[in-house]
């Protein structure tokens, strides 16, 4: 299953990257499953899994840890927005 | 209904001429406009960049204004919302609805600008004497939004 993640703002910053394809494991099945997997490769990554008050997208819509994702989905984390 | 995402200024007459058009239904036109200022937290501000996700932003504006339409009688609406680097009295965001009656049109001005504050990807990075930082969400216009939800 391969998906588009991009990162936005500070996260994007920490992370020190600004997105990826990445390629996983057919059992993950949501978005709490792709945190796992991302966190789970060390160093910068597990960062991912303790930020807080972290937001996500699939598909560029508002999404839960239970959202599911598939094949080709376009998954985005970011910081809580300070637009207007 | 009209949004749009720039790194270009606003010219807000000419926008509000344009949104009200020659519609002799339209008795009421309200607007807000954000501007850079020169303060927040306690720190000088000597310059902000916005950041935001393209495509993602322009569907969450127009959901927004999509769902102003649904809950007050209006007649159009407009949201400019700009990205990149600002300097303080700049013009972030311009928010216009045009009504038959100032009601409607007032509320569904603030809504979309408490929506926007809390749902829209827009993220703001400043430059204070101590360095860059990014700015924290504040609670305060999480429960801005909230009124909205009954």
């Amino acid at each position: 299953m391969k998906l588009k993640i991009l990162y936005f703002a500070g996260l994007r910053e920490t992370l020190g990257e600004s997105g990826e394809d990445v390629d996983l494991p057919a059992a993950v099945g949501d978005v709490a499953g792709l945190i796992r997997f991302l966190t789970a490769r060390g160093r910068q990554w597990e960062a991912l899994g303790t930020y807080r008050n972290l937001r996500y997208a699939v598909n560029q819509e508002m999404a839960r840890l239970d959202t599911p994702v598939v094949d080709g989905d376009e998954v985005a984390f970011f910081p809580p927005v300070t637009g207007g | 209904m009209v949004v749009r995402v720039q790194e270009a200024d606003f010219d807000v007459g000419a926008e509000l001429a344009a949104l009200r058009g020659k519609d002799p239904q339209i008795g009421a036109l309200a607007s807000f406009v954000g501007l850079v200022r020169e303060l927040n937290d306690g720190a000088g501000v000597s310059e902000l960049t916005l950041e935001h996700y393209p495509g993602m932003t322009e569907r969450a504006l127009q959901a927004i204004v999509s769902e102003a339409c649904r809950r007050w009688a209006i007649i159009d609406a407009l949201v400019i919302h700009r990205v990149g680097r600002l300097l303080p009295t700049d013009q972030i965001v311009l928010v216009a609805v045009a009504g038959a009656h100032r009601g409607d049109a007032f509320a569904a001005c603030q809504f979309i600008m408490d929506y926007l504050k809390t749902r829209a990807p827009f993220w703001k990075r400043e430059l204070t004497p101590e360095g860059a930082r990014w700015v924290a969400a504040h609670a305060a216009d999480d429960e801005a939004a909230e009124r909205w939800q009954t």
